[in-house]
Formats: structure tokens, sequence, C-alpha cells
């Protein structure tokens, strides 16, 4: 599909939560809708009646609740069956991790309801996962902290023995501590058994500068885009506050590396960190497009505006340059709105 | 006039970060037959709670398993997991399909030769086989999983002792990466306590080697890891050509298959995330089918599969006793089935539906069961419509375990029917009485008048 | 029985309670009850109310509607 003058799309979007640590739905859609070859209405796909993309009704048209990845498959599908007859979506371009193996799955329906999506698929998606990483790291010659699968606390002293102090101590999902001592190390692995489950990760600690790297794959091994960001300053969460768009073609590179051996499809962050002598690890793949991806736009490789042309068909040729040293400063606003707003979408499902 | 139908009043606090109306279950659809069989007919007539089995479901899923291996691999033989459910019906149903027996006590093999199982067909696994069984698998030609050392040198001295030719295979257990490692039954692999044992029995006059066994885990998710078992089972296969000249006649990859239940714990919903039978046979049979041997050399590959082949076949159905509201606000409902009668209930998240139309209003509530027991818990929070006592609930996807690890507690177990294809019904165990309970005790003279 | 006075509800069963800044919802029936609850209404009125247009058994309406009114005191809705 070529997009011969305006023509307007429908696109669903997730990841509305534009909080604290923000989901990256209203970013992506700020820079589709600045891009010029297309007209577009956004429809909202929320799972809280508080995620602030609801509210803002010139960043999103329409909004819907959708249900919990945990439910699974079949409410989804149903859901978004229901708001396809009545908004008949283009595309849909989902955001949050938690969310990707259920969209992953439902493609070829939606796509048999005339729905497109830009995504990876299940093998890649399941690669970087950071129980599989270092595996793939090793595979394909990437850099990816050694880690061990503990599950049982006597296992920890061995790990230690091979991987030394200090090492991070990370649980099943989420969460990670530095230990420096066997103490340490041990009271981490208690903690995080008790909210996550077994198994542990103990994973080598690796101190550098932390860089991340947002880029989009056409599916094909091509890097369409890639735009690396040093954070400049964190949140008490570890989240960017502000970043930096810098010219390191070591990063660029590592990022095609892993898009080529990966044969990536749709946006990915790669978290990095650079050592002392200079080599970049890999340290987490997020299989979706970061919070920050306005800023790719704002260095002019809009992203979210290739992965819409690629999702419908359009060929897209691999951006060449972004300007260095653009910076995002995150602020945040209080939007207003009523208890009438907040009932009806929680009361309702729609807004 | 005529009365508007009516729905309990229900206010609920809009509560942000909490789940919304599009929640946290698939739609709460009304399940008012099985198979073509109405739930309140059920009911009616074989009384609250009540299991159900679908006869069709259960042949349904055993002629998928079977084409499934088969259009994979030339060999294939499934052999019914007793002590996943040893209804005799429910094991007739597989015998008469063409599956074999696998059993782990005296009992079940008594079982098994009772349902008419020819003594060859019939798999004796499990760590606790006594002399006299031991003796008479031997004499049926029964194909003995040797579990352990012990064992082993049993079953050498009583073939002496009877003039035995027993069949054998052992039982080995491995590392395939997955945790927990089932290493507590058979002989180890890496350590080579696996080789041990097969040169040990190869140089004993009596016993015959015949196959190869490994089960690896319960319930398992991940598919690669019966690749690995089927790799290092074929591995000690071709040691045997090699260095003995003896060719293996089967590998009996066990069972393990997950059901599509979902575990407790877990984020995302087992219809969702287990793997299909499909992808099992993949692993498995890719694994042996180019492992290199000859094509008349090719073994047996024996499946223990017990759950995936059940579970799905079987339904609980039940009466709500009574609504309640917890201390803190919480809605609860009490049940007339607990976790005596689903025991799975400790482990997955069972799937549990109405059994007649309700209002699109929904709340979340506690399933109890009707025990005065704090653990008889059925779901700790699940989203259903508005229940009033009376109202019937369906439990999905319990035909494994249930009716072989029941407990006789507190109350009697229920009766059990199945379905048959033609849509009638039989009751294949009556509900216990008190007197079928106490007809096993005793009561010493001194007590007989207190 | 009464709802306080400042309490908003709409029609289409929203109920919002200005001294919390909570919200809530109820199904269809139990907004037609809270319209009743606006004026001062005693429980004996309030079922034979109910009993005569829907169907539903006294005594089963008597659990309901009292665990409806308990859920309304706990959540401060109703005048002392």
């Amino acid at each position: 599909m070529k997009f011969n003058g305006k023509q307007k799309l429908v696109i669903a979007v997730t990841g509305l939560n534009a909080i604290d640590s923000p989901g990256p739905g209203v970013a992506v859609i700020r820079a589709i809708r600045e891009c010029p070859d297309f007209d577009v209405r956004i429809i909202g796909l929320s799972y809280e009646a508080l995620e602030p993309g609801i509210y803002m009704h010139d960043i999103v048209d329409k909004t819907y609740q959708i249900p919990y990845p945990s439910a699974g498959i079949e409410p989804l599908l149903d859901r978004i069956r229901d708001i396809h007859e009545r908004e008949n979506i283009d595309l849909v371009i989902p955001n949050f991790d938690a969310e990707l193996f259920n969209f992953i799955k439902i493609g070829p329906q939606l796509r048999n309801l005339g729905i497109h999506s830009f995504l990876p698929d299940l093998e890649q998606f399941e690669a970087r996962h950071k129980m599989e990483l270092y595996e793939f790291g090793k595979k394909h010659g990437m850099l990816v902290p050694a880690d061990r699968l503990i599950y049982h606390s006597s296992d920890l002293a061995k790990a230690a023995e091979e991987l030394q102090y200090p090492l991070v101590v990370k649980g099943k999902y989420y969460d990670a501590t530095i230990a420096y001592t066997s103490e340490q190390a041990q009271k981490a692995f208690n903690q995080l058994k008790s909210k996550w489950g077994l198994p542990i990760i103990v994973q080598e600690f690796i101190n550098g500068i932390e860089i991340n790297i947002a880029a989009l794959g056409d599916g094909e091994g091509n890097t369409i885009s890639v735009v690396p960001m040093r954070k400049l300053y964190i949140t008490d969460k570890g989240k960017a506050w502000a970043g930096i768009t810098i010219d390191d073609s070591s990063y660029t590179n590592l990022a095609r590396k892993f898009i080529k051996a990966t044969k990536w499809r749709g946006g990915c962050e790669l978290e990095v960190m650079q050592t002392k002598d200079g080599k970049p690890y890999i340290m987490e793949v997020n299989p979706r497009f970061p919070a920050w991806i306005y800023l790719t736009a704002a260095a002019g490789q809009n992203q979210p505006a290739s992965l819409v042309k690629m999702a419908m068909g359009e060929k897209v040729e691999p951006f060449t340059t972004y300007s260095v040293g653009k910076i995002f400063i995150r602020y945040s606003w209080d939007l207003i709105t009523d208890v009438s707003e907040f009932q009806i979408i929680s009361g309702t499902g729609e807004l | 006039m005529e009365k508007l139908k009516y729905e309990r009043p229900v206010i609920k606090k809009l509560i942000t970060g909490f789940t919304n109306k599009f929640g946290s279950q698939s739609k709460n659809e009304a399940v008012t037959h099985i198979e073509s069989v109405n739930v309140n007919e059920l009911i009616g007539k074989y009384g609250s709670p009540l299991f159900v089995l679908s006869e069709r479901q259960i042949r349904r899923n055993y002629q998928n398993a079977t084409r499934i291996f088969r259009t994979r691999y030339p060999k294939v033989q499934f052999a019914w997991s007793y002590k996943t459910n040893y209804l005799n019906a429910v094991c007739r149903v597989f015998h008469q399909e063409g599956s074999w027996a696998e059993v782990v006590s005296g009992f079940e093999y008594d079982k098994a030769i009772a349902n008419g199982v020819p003594g060859n067909k019939i798999i004796f696994n499990g760590p606790d086989k006594k002399d006299e069984e031991l003796i008479r698998a031997a004499r049926n030609n029964s194909l003995i999983h040797i579990d352990h050392f012990d064992e082993l040198y049993t079953l050498i001295k009583l073939s002496d002792e009877y003039q035995l030719k027993p069949l054998v295979a052992i039982r080995v257990n491995m590392d395939t990466g997955i945790y927990p490692k089932w290493d507590r039954f058979g002989f180890n692999f890496e350590n080579g306590q696996a080789w041990n044992a097969i040169t040990r029995i190869l140089n004993s006059e009596n016993l015959n080697l015949v196959g190869l066994h490994c089960h690896i885990g319960t319930f398992m998710l991940t598919t690669s890891a019966y690749a690995i078992a089927a790799n290092k089972l074929c591995e000690l296969a071709w040691s045997l050509k090699v260095k003995h000249n003896k060719t293996i006649q089967y590998l009996d990859l066990g069972g393990g298959f997950p059901s599509t239940n979902t575990l407790k714990g877990s984020y995302l919903p087992g219809t969702d995330t287990v793997p299909s039978i499909d992808q099992f046979a993949d692993a498995i049979t890719d694994v042996i089918l180019n492992y290199g041997f000859k094509q008349e050399d090719l073994p047996l590959l024996i499946l223990e599969t017990g759950r995936a082949l059940i579970d799905d076949a079987g339904y609980l159905l039940g009466t709500v006793l009574a609504n309640k509201r917890l201390s803190d606000g919480r809605r609860a409902t009490i049940l007339d089935f607990g976790v005596n009668s689903l025991f799975t209930s400790f482990w997955y998240e069972h799937k549990v539906s109405p059994a007649q139309e309700s209002g699109q209003h929904t709340e979340e509530t506690i399933l109890y069961g009707p025990l005065c027991m704090n653990i008889d818990v059925i779901r700790e929070n699940i989203t259903l419509p508005l229940l009033q006592k009376g109202d019937r609930l369906v439990v999905h996807k319990v035909g494994a375990y249930n009716m072989t690890q029941w407990m006789q507690f507190i109350t009697l177990r229920p009766n059990v029917v199945m379905i048959d294809k033609d849509n009638n019904t039989h009751v294949i165990r009556n509900a216990e009485t008190r007197e079928y309970i106490e007809s096993a005790e005793l009561i010493p003279p001194h007590l007989t008048n207190a | 029985m009464r709802l306080k006075k400042n309490i908003a509800t709409s029609e289409a069963g929203f109920i919002f309670n200005p001294g919390t800044g909570d919200s809530y919802s109820s199904n269809p029936i139990g907004s037609e009850i809270l319209s009743h609850l606006k004026e001062d209404i005693d429980r004996k009125e309030l079922i034979d109310l109910i009993c005569s247009k829907y169907d539903v058994d006294r005594i089963q309406f008597e659990k309901d509607i009292d665990d409806f009114i308990s859920q309304l005191t706990d959540n401060n809705l109703l005048d002392d």
C-alpha cells in the first residue's frame, strides 16, 4: 500500500499510562500524529481507569478498556472484535511487555479481521527473555552478562564463586538488587523468592555507562532505524528523566547485529552497559518501543510512523542519519477532568 | 401484571487500579449441558455434587493423540496411566481404543488384569513391587520397569528360585534442564548408574532387557526437555547395539504432558500457554527418527500419557449452598463440594462456569467448599455472575487425578456418571454410603455396648 | 433509612460521594433501590415495593436487601 495523498488510518494503541514510570503509548501516538504522510484516528486501549492518555482528548480520540493480559487470548480477541465492529481498526500497536504474548498469538486472527500489527514472532520474543538472553548472546557473539538460575539458596555460593561478587540478584519477572556479600545475596534470594517464585537469576555485575538504544527492524533482518540515547538523569526508579541522542557506531552496530540475528520485526529497546574498557554489554532487550520513543521522531527518525507504514505494507528505506545532541526532558502536567469522565470509563469501559 | 426478572442488587466501588469490567476471566457463559445432557437434569437424577465424564471426549482425545504420534513415527503405543483415573469404566474405554495399561502398584496391576488387559500389555512401574507381585508379573510376561538396584537383585534372585524369564526395562532419570529433577526414581543417566544397571541385567541369566523407560516430570511446559530425554534414551539404546549387539524393543517416554488447566501462580491461562501434543510429538519423534537407527531397528515408542487424555473429559457439577460477606467486605460463596472431592483445586485455578443464564453483572467472590476446614478453598478469587443459593456450577477439566486422589473426609464421595457417545448416562461409581465406609471397620467386643 | 443528602446518583447507575471522593456503580435494581432511598423509606416498605414489582421470593430479597444496606452502611452512604 502506498500513501498517495492523505488517508485516514484507525490505529489502536495501548500503554496510555503516562505516569511517573510511563508506558510508551502517549509518546508513540505523538510521533504518529506528527507524520505528515497520513491522517489518523487514535483508539486508546486501556487497562485501568486512570491512565492519563484516556483523558487526553487531543491525543486519543476514543478509549476502550480491554481485559487484563492474565485473562488470556479469548476475552482479548472478543473485546477487540467488538471494538473493531465500531471503529474499523487498521492497525494495533501494543506497548506493554505483559500483553505482547497475547497480541502475538492473536496476530493471525486479527489479520483475518483486517487488523494489521507489526510484531516479532514468538520465537524472537522468547529469545530476548532475560532467562534466555545469555545463551542468545553466546550464540550470536554479543556480550551479555553471565548468569545462573538458582533454585536452592545453597547454590548461591557456587554461582558466586564462578561470577564473583558483586552480583546482581534478579527476580524471575521484575526486581533486581546488587549484592556485595553472601549475606546480602542470601537476603535478596529469600525476598525475591517469596515475591516472584523460583528460579532466581544471579547475574554478573557490569559497571559502566548506561546507554539505551531504540531500534526498528523490518522482519527481514534489516534495521530501519536505530537511535542511541544516553540517560542524563534518572528518577529514583531508575527511569530516564532526561536523555540525549549520541553518536557512537559501536551502539548502532550492536543494534543492527541484534536485529539481523533475530530478524526482529517491530520496535525494540536495547539496554546496554558500556564498560570502562569500551565493551558494550546487552543487559536487557525490551520487545517494544521505549517510553522515550518520541525522541527518535525529534531526532529525524520517526520510528512509530515508520512502523505504521511497514505494518500497512509500504516498503520503508532505512534511515541513515539522525540529529545528535537532541535532548528530551520529561515533565509532568496535571490534567484536569471531572468525576463524570472517570465514572464513564470505569463503569462502561469506554470514553 | 407480570413481574420483572429479579437480580440481586449490588453496588461496587470504582477502585482505581483494580480489575475493570472487561476483567479477569473469559466470558461467564452459562454451561447448561455436558455433551447434550442438561446439567440440571443430571443433578436432579444423580444428586449434587456429581462427577461427569464424557466418553466421547475421552475417545476423541485418545484418537487425536495416537493420530498425532502415528503420523510422525511408525510404531507407537499408548499405555493408560491407571493412577490418573482408574475407574474401571474409564480404563475400559482406553483399552477398547487399544491402549495398554501402565500401573504402579499391585492393586493397580490387579485392576488391569480384571479389566481384561493381557499380561504382556501391562507395564509395571514404581518403586514398590512386592515379591509375589514381581513373580506374577514375570509369569504373565508383563513389562517390569525396574526402579532401583534392590529391586533388580530381588528380581534376579526370584528368577533363579522360580525359574522366571522376566521381561524388563529400567527406568532412567536424567538432567533434562528442568526443575525439579525427578532423580528419586530409577537409575541416573549422567553418573553411569543406568549403564551399570543395564550391564548387570545383561549379565544375568534370566532377565531379558526389552526396553528403556523414563518419566521426566509432571505438567511439563517445555517440549525441549522431552527431546533431551529421548536423546539420552537413544544414546543408551545405541550403546547397547554397538557394545552388546542388543537391539532394544521399545523406548518408553513416560507421561507428563500437561492439560490446559491453569496452574496456580501462572500469569497467563493454560489454554494459551500449554504446548500442544503436536509439539511434544515433534520434539520426541524428531530425535528418535534422526538418531541413526536402521528402519527395522527403530524401537517401539511407548507413551504413558494420562492427564492430557482425560482432564478435559471430566466435569464436576455442584450447587451453591450459601452466600456470605466476609469481615473485610469480600463476597464468599459456599459450595456443596470442597477439596475433598476436587483435590486438584490445590494446584489449579479451575475454570468454573454458571450452569444457568444470568445477568451481565458480575462480582468477585471466593469459592469455599462445605468442609469445616479453613483450607477448603476452591478458588481464592473468581469473577462470577451474581449467584443465589441453589444455583448450579460446572467445574471444568477435572478428569485427571480427582477420582483417584479424592478423600473420604467429613462427608461421602458423590456419584460418578459417564455420558456415552449416544448421550446415555451411566453411573460408573455409586455415591458412597455410611455402610460402605464402615464395612471395613470392626468394633472390639468391649466397645460394642458403648 | 435514607441516602445521605449530598450523594449524587446518575441514571446510568453511578454514585458519587462528594464527602469522600469515592465513586460507585450499581446494577439497575441497585439504582432503583437507591432512588427510593433518596426519600426516607423503611425496610418493610422497600421490601413490599420491590417484591410486588419483581419476581423474587420475599425471604430471598430480605437477605439480599440486608446485604445491600450493609454495603451502603459500610461505605458511609446512609444517614446515621
